[in-house]
């Protein structure tokens, strides 16, 4: 849930990636944080095991500029994909005012996306939000390799309700900032709806 | 779902003096507050060195993950943590249900003493956190963010 802040004139807004393991969702904030101004981001966490999976969060605060007056600040933060942290999943998913699922292109990776989408969906129920009304974007990553599904399959088994949707290659960048401001204009067409 | 989470200068000042109150009196180097979602919302004492953003982050992060544990284990929630280091602690309580008081303090001060004045001072901030939230429930107090246009949020993004 955004946070308005009239005394320090800001609005907080919180924005979670989501996926299934390894589908660069780590991978799109580390492109974020590596190519932003220092001047508009802090700090990136990630709370990560020895061998570089997310264990808990990663956590990348950037600052866009100023609308009407306010600073606005979006709070980035990505879940661990693996399935068995599901608890931790929930916890992050607290308080979000906007969703990036981040898909895995490759064939091989379609279960896993749909049970990841599936997961979402239940998880954003359990903290009384509705996956058809929050604000969604999805980004099919790794278009570069050579197992990459088609666009369109990947579209009819995803994105039945045809939320806006970003080709990507995270590690290069492509895709990436598109995929946030987008969401972050959603995040914002909503908090003018007052919702 | 939790209502949406505002602050106005009125309140923002209340918050402010009870912090510095507490921070005096229970010899702290920090104090400071955060909501459930890992937002800062007000910081007092020594925080020229500190990165608040990423200690609020991780702050609610930790409520979250021993809120989870409280559940798993049939508690609503455990109100509060601490956290022993060398030279610096660490005194987590959770306010009201929505909102994290944390208190950062050495040697020059004691746990017995951090408990006694962060209940005193949870008590004045659940008064005043109430009365804000009644304030953003009463109708009419829209968000400043109900006249902006697209172009406004096309300039957001222009560089």
């Amino acid at each position: 849930m955004s946070f308005i802040n009239y005394s320090s004139r800001e609005i907080n807004c919180k924005i979670v990636y989501y996926g299934p393991g390894l589908c660069g969702k780590t991978t799109n904030l580390q492109y974020i944080y590596a190519n932003t101004n220092q001047s508009a981001k802090g700090k990136m966490i990630s709370l990560a095991t020895e061998t570089e999976r997310t264990l808990f969060f990663d956590f990348l605060p950037l600052s866009l500029g100023e609308i009407r007056g306010f600073k606005t600040r979006f709070h980035l933060y990505t879940v661990p994909g693996q399935v068995f942290y599901d608890a931790s999943r929930k916890l992050i998913l607290k308080g979000v005012d906007g969703v990036v699922f981040v898909a895995d292109s490759q064939i091989e990776r379609m279960e896993a996306n749909i049970e990841s989408v599936e997961n979402l969906r239940i998880n954003l129920q359990e903290q009384g939000y509705d996956l058809d009304k929050v604000p969604y974007v999805i980004q099919y990553n790794k278009r570069d390799l050579p197992n990459a599904a088609p666009m369109e399959e990947l579209q009819n088994l995803l994105n039945p309700k045809s939320v806006p949707h970003f080709e990507a290659i995270a590690p290069k960048g492509n895709g990436v900032y598109e995929t946030l401001k987008a969401i972050a204009r959603l995040i914002l067409t909503d908090l003018r709806r007052g919702t | 779902m939790q209502p949406q989470m505002v602050m106005y200068d009125e309140e923002f000042q209340q918050i402010s003096t009870v912090c510095e109150r507490l921070s005096r009196e229970a010899n702290a180097k920090v104090v400071f507050l955060v909501d459930k979602n890992g937002q800062l919302i007000a910081s007092v004492g020594a925080t020229e060195n500190l990165d608040t953003t990423s200690l609020a982050s991780l702050t609610a992060g930790n409520i979250a993950a021993t809120g989870g544990l409280a559940k798993l284990i049939g508690e609503k929630e455990f109100s509060i943590l601490f956290h022993e280091g060398e030279k610096d602690n660490l005194h987590i309580s959770i306010i009201g249900g929505r909102v994290i008081l944390v208190v950062i303090f050495d040697s020059r001060s004691s746990l017995g003493l951090v408990r006694l004045r962060v209940k005193k001072a949870s008590d004045e901030l659940n008064r005043i956190f109430e009365g804000l939230m009644k304030k953003v429930l009463v109708p009419g107090t829209g968000s400043p963010f109900a006249e902006i246009t697209d172009d406004d949020i096309d300039n957001l993004f222009s560089e």
